[in-house]
């Protein structure tokens, strides 16, 4: 039977990480992460886990030590946040190149220079190209059940996940979350079967040099290049869309609850103004909404929950009766604008949805995001759209002078 | 027809020419003077320092020594190497010595 308890954030992703059955568990702490990797040595040390814990020198250490435990076969587990995961990056490109199904929390904090320890999500989009999976959660509860998701995603797809949620928002708030019973889980989750069985028997060099072009083994096998390995990797997250609904779906039909798949909507139907947003700053989204409504504005919200893949058909038929967009974003691409709202226009290019996208950085580095700014944005966003300005970058909340 | 690559990331078996006549790489090749080389000239096991120090394994331990051009990337090593200077480095593209 499953049962309610109050946590934060972090200790969501803990119990899902342990619901899980992760066998290795390798972690450097960093704020605001240091708490889940606290709580996973204690399960493991308390003996509540039977996993090894790898206390390591650095975080590029730890996605190393992930590696090579989920190379030979076990279901490996890490958490970082930041900085911490800027040092990851090069591994990052590794685990995704060598088609390693690990799951990874990025507690999204803003990144340094200037330092701040505070919330915003520059950490995990600047990683956007490294070939990971990217999932963000809007709740506690999602935290929870989408680390369960994810193993069985990433065991699926043979692609790295990162489960993002933001930075003391949620892995600092308390909620009240279900707790799903153990041995659902497992059934909901079967062992993790390495693409690869490594075997003194079958002796093999992993992950050697290739070359520009394809070749011929002494097996007579030709090898893939390069290029091919690359293409293999981009159609695996090109085609997990279809398995992370599924995914969903399956785990709604046991446990009751669905997060959406690639995004969730909230009163998009009948709305002419949509605002998007990927993960708690589009909670919020909902309550400006709530507001606009009230003033006569009908307003929607279309949250991105998988940023990577892009869930490009799902946007374009969420906002195909959208007349404007605003997106809300907690990273910026500098020297052009919030990464969401590029691929956003992307998705929608040369389709029948022709509605301006105005584009708001807001909440970088934990500045407060307010529920009315948001709405007031989009009252300003629909009044210079009246006046036939289709191109907007607003910074919200701050001072540009 | 050769085989289909089934696998998602990249490996290769250990075996000899895996990655291909790696000699095509060489720009400069190892001759041996069997007339200053220990082995020959003893006729018993001895020196076999370029088979020791060779980074490829093409050297074989063998009296006389041979080297597989086949795979050899005429580094140089061996002649680096050689005690009584028996190895010398020729130009690809030119007469032994």
């Amino acid at each position: 039977m499953s049962k309610v308890q109050i946590m934060t954030g972090n200790q969501a992703a803990a119990v899902g990480a342990t619901l899980s059955g992760v066998q290795v568990v390798a972690a450097y702490p960093i704020t605001p992460q240091s708490q889940l990797a606290e709580i996973m040595s204690q399960q493991i040390e308390g003996g509540k886990l039977r996993a090894e814990y790898v206390r390591v020198e650095s975080e590029h250490s730890a996605m190393t030590v992930c590696i090579s435990a989920s190379t030979v076969g076990a279901r490996v587990f890490t958490a970082t946040s930041a900085n911490g995961l800027l040092y990851m990056h090069e591994q990052l490109h590794w685990a995704a190149g060598a088609r390693l199904p690990i799951v990874m929390c990025c507690v999204n904090r803003g990144v340094g220079a200037p330092w701040t320890i505070f919330n915003d999500q520059q950490d995990s989009l600047s990683q956007r190209d490294t070939g990971w999976l990217q999932i963000y959660c809007r709740n506690n509860q999602e935290i929870l059940d989408t680390v369960i998701q994810a193993y069985r995603i990433a065991e699926k797809v043979y692609v790295p996940v990162m489960v993002c949620f933001d930075g003391f928002v949620l892995s600092h708030t308390m909620m009240p979350v279900d707790i799903p019973d153990a041995g659902a889980v497992r059934k909901f989750l079967p062992p993790y079967k390495p693409h690869t069985i490594l075997s003194p028997e079958d002796p093999r060099n992993i992950n050697p040099v290739l070359f520009p072009g394809r070749r011929e083994n002494t097996e007579g096998v030709l090898c893939d290049g390069y290029m091919e390995m690359r293409y293999k990797l981009f159609a695996a997250l090109d085609g997990a869309r279809d398995v992370i609904i599924e995914t969903d779906d399956a785990f709604a039909e046991v446990f009751g609850r669905r997060h959406g798949g690639m995004l969730w909507e909230y009163m998009t139907e009948d709305a002419d103004v949509i605002l998007t947003g990927i993960g708690s700053i589009a909670s919020e989204a909902t309550v400006a909404a709530d507001m606009l409504r009230e003033e006569g504005v009908k307003a929607g919200v279309v949250g991105i929950r998988v940023f990577r893949p892009f869930p490009k058909e799902d946007v374009r038929r969420a906002l195909r009766k959208a007349q404007a967009i605003v997106t809300f974003e907690k990273a910026v691409s500098y020297g052009y604008e919030g990464g969401l709202c590029s691929d956003l226009k992307a998705a929608l290019y040369g389709t029948e949805v022709k509605a301006p996208v105005h584009g708001c950085i807001a909440g970088l580095g934990g500045r407060d995001v307010k529920a009315r700014e948001l709405a007031e944005a989009v009252k300003a966003s629909l009044a210079d759209i009246e006046d036939g300005r289709t191109e907007k970058t607003l910074w919200l909340n701050c001072f540009t002078g | 027809m050769s085989k289909r690559d089934d696998s998602i990331s990249a490996m290769c078996t250990p075996a000899i020419g895996e990655a291909g006549k790696t000699g095509d790489w060489r720009s400069s090749r190892p001759v041996i003077d069997h007339s200053k080389c220990i082995p020959s000239l003893k006729k018993k096991a001895a020196c076999f320092l370029c088979w020791l120090y060779c980074p490829e394994g093409v050297v074989k331990a063998n009296i006389p020594v041979e080297i597989d051009l086949e795979y050899c990337k005429g580094c140089g090593v061996c002649a680096e190497e050689c005690p009584p200077k028996a190895i010398t480095m020729v130009r690809e593209g030119t007469a032994d010595e």
